[in-house]
């Protein structure tokens, strides 16, 4: 033990006027940690699926990230290709390894070019998996894995973000529900509200401080349930 | 850093005759209040989760050790490292070991107003490493050699054009006849100059808005970006942090997230908020393979079991600076420490000291909008009394107040005296201001009315006022 950490642990014992933490006082500590309980929760996204759907849309174009509806996976090469020609960007894409981006068939259009891995500095386009997507302010969750490297989420310019319509749920409570039923607490679990934003100049909000300029969401309405994480 | 604030009214005069600073802090009505009132009318829970967010804090407060160990712990287990560091010097020499043995030139930063607090840009330097502030607000400060003015907004004391002026002077690689006349042109700059520092950087330094006991997992919140690329991009990732940062549990940090972009900057969420937990695990293609905690204490402990305890559950939103009226007219800098504003007047006294930061508590018009509007309920215009008091207890206050107060407890506690001199004075203050119904002097109180005027008392006293008003209920 360092001296330090009992220095530090000591002073707080004596500014709360006891010494270890023990009994009930202490049962009660592991019992918070150990069973999470929600605190309250707002009533803005007790609505039925369809409209958290849409809740999540007006929420999330609020803060200027742009959102495509899809019908199915095969229409997503189509709709990336777009959005990267309607911005007269090059036809090219940085996609995670990821097993939940499988059943896109790429090579419908030829003419994107489409590699795997994390990000470089060279990518200019992002395609990521969400693991879940937070109607209560339109944010996505992205956790991370081998699969789903985070720099993806930050160094390119464009983020494109492939939502399934099952994967929208209320609210930051119940994406932490859906992450721990998948296991282990994933390394990195990134919140995401549009695109990156400052407003540190005379506080006028420029979009594309550091992160990415531009922040696209491709909401496939019938991808089925891809589990969480 | 090296503190100012026993300098306060030299600070504050010289900030008064500001104008390009009170052309900057004009936007904070706009930028700030506006936006955080309109937020907060569209979350018709906000009291009930100030109410819950108070209540968590102090849970966590009263048992404070038991989380701080769960959370080391939980560091331990998914492979990160927690330091304990009591002091600002212990800290800081933590935090240099680790980048020396990575042999680190380079260090990219997050925004923490921990580090500031504890000088480490200095420190680092001093030992041949380069920090590199990368939030767009303290990258500008850094290259002017300047203080963070405000705890969210660090370069809100500048104007645009300043701005230009020092990329023009220290970007000296880029063409000298480049525009840079808007937030646009200065933003694209900034992005550009640090991509190769963030790229190229050994460590990444970040605070955290929260420690999580239950998982072991620190949190970030910001909009840039910059936090998540200087703790992804570098091998080593070194969170620094205080001791009342830490909560109990993923949901504990969900409810106080609800009340800190919403009270800060007036969005529904801030763009990035990150959990970050050990270092990178097998098979991740990135992120550090070291994750440190540094956890600094510096006097918070101390405040335990005091009446400036409740400065501990502090988030640093922000909204008590926001609505400030002397923030708005002196600015942070005048404050002389990290913390500036309420939060600073309420806390810097306990972390710094009454001798230095003495004038913080005193410069207040118990307005009480900073306790109004503070999402953890902090009763701030009491807190300042209770230093108040301290400090006149330890006779550190100027002796015309000492005098003056004196002089007032001695005839307070002579109702027929005080009644006298109270109309007395009433009548001739009334007298005074009556032409323009405020007073712009006031014999010995200079120092306050030269800055502000004291409303002209009507000629009543109060104590005749309430007797007139209870024959009148009676009638
Ligand atoms: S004292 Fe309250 S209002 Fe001020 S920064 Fe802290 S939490 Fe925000």
């Amino acid at each position: 033990m360092s001296a330090g950490r009992e220095r530090i642990l000591g002073g707080i014992r004596k500014g709360l006027g006891r010494g270890k933490l023990e009994g009930e006082a202490l049962a009660a500590v592991e019992a918070r940690l150990s069973a999470p309980a929600r605190n309250l929760i707002p009533r803005r996204t007790a609505l039925p699926t369809a409209e958290l759907v849409d809740l999540f849309e007006k929420m999330a174009t609020d803060v200027a990230a742009t959102l495509r509806r899809v019908a199915g996976p095969d229409d997503v090469p189509d709709a990336v290709a777009e959005f990267l020609a309607g911005l007269n960007l090059p036809s090219e894409i940085k996609a995670a390894p990821d097993p939940r981006l499988d059943d896109i068939p790429w090579s419908k259009r030829p003419t994107l070019a489409v590699s795997h891995g994390a990000a470089a500095d060279s990518d200019l386009t992002a395609v990521t998996a969400a693991t879940a997507a937070i109607a209560e302010t339109g944010t996505l969750m992205l956790a991370s894995s081998a699969a789903a490297p985070t720099r993806l989420n930050f160094l390119p310019d464009n983020h494109i973000v492939v939502l399934r319509a099952g994967q929208v749920t209320g609210t930051y409570e119940d994406g932490w529900d859906l992450v721990r039923a998948a296991g282990a607490l994933p390394r990195t679990v990134n919140f995401v509200t549009g695109p990156s934003r400052t407003g540190d100049i005379e506080q006028k909000i420029q979009l594309g401080a550091h992160g990415p300029r531009r922040l696209h969401i491709i909401l496939v309405e019938d991808g089925g349930e891809t589990g969480s994480s | 850093m090296q503190p100012t604030s026993h300098a306060f009214v030299e600070n504050a005069h010289r900030a008064l005759n500001d104008a390009q600073l009170h052309a900057a802090l004009g936007h904070m009505k706009a930028g700030f209040q506006d936006k955080r009132a309109a937020t907060i009318a569209r979350m018709p829970e906000f009291e009930d989760l100030r109410d819950q967010g108070r209540a968590i804090k102090n849970h966590t407060l009263a048992h404070l050790d038991a989380y701080l160990e769960r959370f080391e712990a939980k560091v331990t287990e998914t492979g990160g490292r927690v330091h304990w560091a009591p002091t600002p010097a212990e800290a800081r020499d933590a935090i240099l070991k680790i980048c020396q043995a990575a042999g680190a030139r380079t260090v990219t930063k997050g925004k923490s107003m921990i580090a500031e607090e504890i000088a480490l840009n200095e420190h680092l330097a001093a030992n041949g490493i380069e920090p590199i502030e990368t939030d767009l607000g303290e990258y500008i400060i850094q290259l002017r050699g300047e203080l963070p003015s405000h705890i969210i907004a660090p370069a809100i004391h500048l104007v645009k054009e300043q701005v230009a002026e020092s990329f023009y002077a220290h970007h000296t690689e880029l063409d000298p006849k480049r525009p840079l006349d808007d937030a646009r042109a200065l933003t694209d700059e900034a992005r550009a100059m640090l991509r190769q520092r963030f790229l190229a950087a050994d460590v990444g330094i970040t605070g955290a808005n929260f420690l999580i006991a239950e998982t072991g997992s620190t949190v970030i919140v910001t909009n840039e970006g910059n936090g998540d690329l200087t703790q992804n991009l570098p091998r080593i990732h070194i969170v620094i942090a205080s001791i009342e940062k830490v909560v109990p549990t993923l949901e504990d940090s969900a409810t106080i997230l609800r009340l800190l972009a919403r009270s800060a900057t007036g969005q529904e969420y801030s763009a990035y908020t990150t959990f970050s937990t050990g270092p990178k695990r097998p098979g991740d293609l990135d992120g550090p393979d070291e994750f440190h905690v540094v956890i600094l204490d510096n006097g918070r402990s101390a405040l335990l079991g005091t009446p400036a305890q409740e400065t501990l559950r502090c988030i640093r939103c922000g909204a008590c600076m926001n609505h400030c009226p002397i923030y708005a007219s002196v600015g942070g800098h005048a404050y002389g420490w990290v913390i500036p504003g309420p939060i600073g007047a309420a806390i810097n006294p306990g972390l710094i000291g009454l001798e230095e930061a003495g004038h913080l508590p005193n410069a207040s018009t118990f307005c009480g909008r900073c306790e109004s509007v503070c999402p953890m309920r902090i009763p701030l215009p009491s807190i300042m009394r209770h230093w108040r008091e301290r400090q006149h207890e330890r006779k550190l206050s100027p002796g015309t107040v000492r005098a003056g107060l004196g002089l007032w407890a001695w005839a307070a506690r002579r109702p027929r005296l005080y009644r006298f001199g109270t109309r007395l004075a009433a009548a001739l203050l009334g007298r005074l201001g009556r032409r323009r119904g405020r007073l712009k002097r006031l014999p010995l109180a200079g120092g306050w009315t030269d800055w502000r005027d004291l409303p002209a008392p009507e000629g009543r006293t109060f104590q005749q006022h309430w007797a007139a008003r209870r024959s009148g209920a009676g009638r």
